[in-house]
């Protein structure tokens, strides 16, 4: 059975923060808390910038739904491990360091 | 890499290439005659601008294959390769606009400041054959406000190559404001477009649409200097010096505990303690090395004698004894402040951090605020528009690592004496910049 073009990873959808635009509104997270969480200050923070097939619909709504247009919705030509998105489309790293609280 | 463009380049040069007492390129003249080259001692010492043969046929090819054989690299901190830029904006449609960034924000960084007061006809040379090679009508070069000599100095050097006739495109100097996030690529775009010098969210990259919604090249001072010293000598004079990895020579600001702190130009991807030795070796025993400046990592004694990760431009050595958690935590309370306030991470983030770290310098936080910081560290990095948040965090998490028995200490038998002396690392007050002082 042949591949979807999605299922072959050809142009995944991954969601993007505008963080200049942001104003931590937190309605992403409200509507779609599979991929968007929130920060002690209510700006979100995206637990993977890749959208599987089917939550795709409700990425589109978390996207329509803010109110400052600061989440976006690309198409990535390759899909993210190997290439670390640019600025804005990153997940956060969890740690920055090996390091272990002391 | 002996290419028909090192030659074609190579053929037009008159003057032996530069070498100093040690092998500097750059700064050749300096230890030439100790003061500043004027255009007709410059245009002696390196020959004539081989601005025809940057051109062939009416394309600027040569040049960008030229500096991309070289393997020369941005020295404003960014490391991305300079050919490459040079094609994209190449590449794109409509005239193209140079600008030269000589902003240098990095309080413990001197070397752009140094170069362009000891040789800015290099700097202007560059400037001006990268016009050449991307099809740009205009040159600006930006310094910070704070440095107005310098501004006049360049002014003044500008006057004098446009009686000479030298520049193919006009050259404006601007000062700018002198805050952190104000040497940002975008930052620049945005002031010269009339806006604040504070970063913008990408894209649209500069390269594609920047200054007046043009290609718009944005090159280091140093890197445009080095363009210069290619497009005279060709590729293979440039590699050799540095390493395959790392070619050419490269600025470094070295300070804080070696017996002669300053600028030096030393071999690209040389290990630290090679440039350590170069300011006179280290003055008694050090306790870690801070490398890259205030967005960079601390390095664990004893060194190591690989060549750094990346390019470090900075290096501040810090003696044994002092507190590397309150240099960090100072550094930290300078960044939070420093922060253009355009995105909630940063904004609240890096204050939070720092106030964080400043309590553990202090020997007032416990283990349950370290996990939270640790937490609050994870979260800055890649939530921004700019990477300011991702270089305090850099700093931060590599002070955690390498002072982690201070760490220790300090949250269990309290703060060390010395984290109340003064500090080693040069750091500015942390005042937020007034609504007005952006532009």
């Amino acid at each position: 059975m042949a591949m979807t073009r999605a299922q072959a990873g050809v142009q995944a959808h991954v969601l993007a923060v505008d963080f200049a635009a942001c104003d931590g509104h937190g309605l992403c997270a409200e509507l779609l808390p599979e991929l968007i969480g929130l920060d002690e200050w209510g700006y979100p923070v995206l637990h993977s910038p890749t959208v599987p097939a089917e939550l795709l619909p409700h990425a589109r709504r978390a996207v329509a739904a803010c109110p400052v247009m600061a989440l976006r919705l690309n198409r990535a030509p390759t899909p993210p491990p190997d290439h670390p998105p640019s600025r804005g489309t990153a997940a956060p790293r969890r740690t920055v360091s090996g390091g272990q609280p002391g | 890499m002996n290419s028909d463009t090192g030659t074609v380049l190579a053929g037009e040069h008159s003057a032996a290439p530069p070498c100093g007492p040690y092998g500097e390129r750059l700064l050749h003249g300096w230890y030439d005659t100790g003061r500043t080259a004027d255009l007709t001692e410059h245009l002696g010492r390196y020959g004539p601008v081989p601005l025809s043969s940057a051109l062939s046929r009416g394309t600027a090819m040569p040049l960008v294959r030229a500096v991309e054989e070289a393997g020369l690299t941005g020295r404003g901190g960014g490391g991305f390769p300079t050919g490459r830029k040079l094609r994209s904006v190449a590449g794109a449609k409509g005239p193209a606009v140079v600008v030269a960034n000589g902003m240098e924000s990095e309080p413990a960084s001197h070397k752009d400041e140094v170069l362009l007061s000891l040789a800015p006809h290099l700097v202007l040379d560059g400037a001006a054959l990268a016009a050449v090679a991307v099809g740009a009508n205009v040159v600006h070069l930006c310094v910070p406000r704070t440095r107005a000599t310098q501004a006049d100095q360049l002014i003044a050097a500008v006057a004098e190559r446009r009686r000479a006739r030298l520049d193919p495109v006009p050259v404006k100097v601007h000062t700018l404001p002198h805050h952190f996030v104000s040497s940002e690529e975008t930052s620049l775009v945005r002031w010269l477009n009339g806006g604040d010098a504070r970063p913008m969210a990408t894209p649209p990259r500069p390269f594609e649409k920047g200054v007046g919604k043009r290609p718009t090249l944005i090159g280091n001072v140093e890197t445009l200097a080095h363009l210069a010293l290619i497009a005279r000598y060709g590729p293979a004079w440039f590699r050799e010096s540095g390493s395959s990895r790392a070619p050419g020579t490269t600025l470094v600001t070295v300070s804080g505990a070696v017996a002669h702190p300053g600028v030096y130009e030393i071999p690209a991807g040389s290990p630290v303690p090679t440039a350590l030795a170069r300011a006179g070796g280290p003055q008694g025993r050090l306790g870690a090395v801070l490398a890259g400046g205030f967005f960079g990592s601390w390095l664990p004694v004893p060194l190591s004698t690989a060549a750094p990760e990346r390019g470090a431009g900075v290096l501040v050595a810090l003696p044994e004894g002092s507190c590397g958690l309150a240099e960090t935590a100072a550094v930290l309370e300078y960044l939070a402040a420093q922060s253009a306030r355009q995105c909630g991470p940063c904004r609240f983030g890096l204050p939070a951090v720092a106030e964080d770290f400043t309590a553990l310098a202090r020997g007032t936080a416990d283990a349950r605020r370290i996990n939270l910081l640790h937490h609050r560290l994870g979260l800055l990095p890649g939530r921004g528009a700019c990477s300011h948040p991702d270089g305090g965090a850099r700093l931060a998490a590599s002070a955690l690592r390498v002072f982690a028995d201070d760490v220790h200490r300090h949250l269990y038998t309290g703060p060390c004496r010395a984290a109340y002396a003064p500090l080693v690392l040069p750091v500015p007050a942390p005042r937020p910049p007034e609504e007005e002082e952006w532009r």
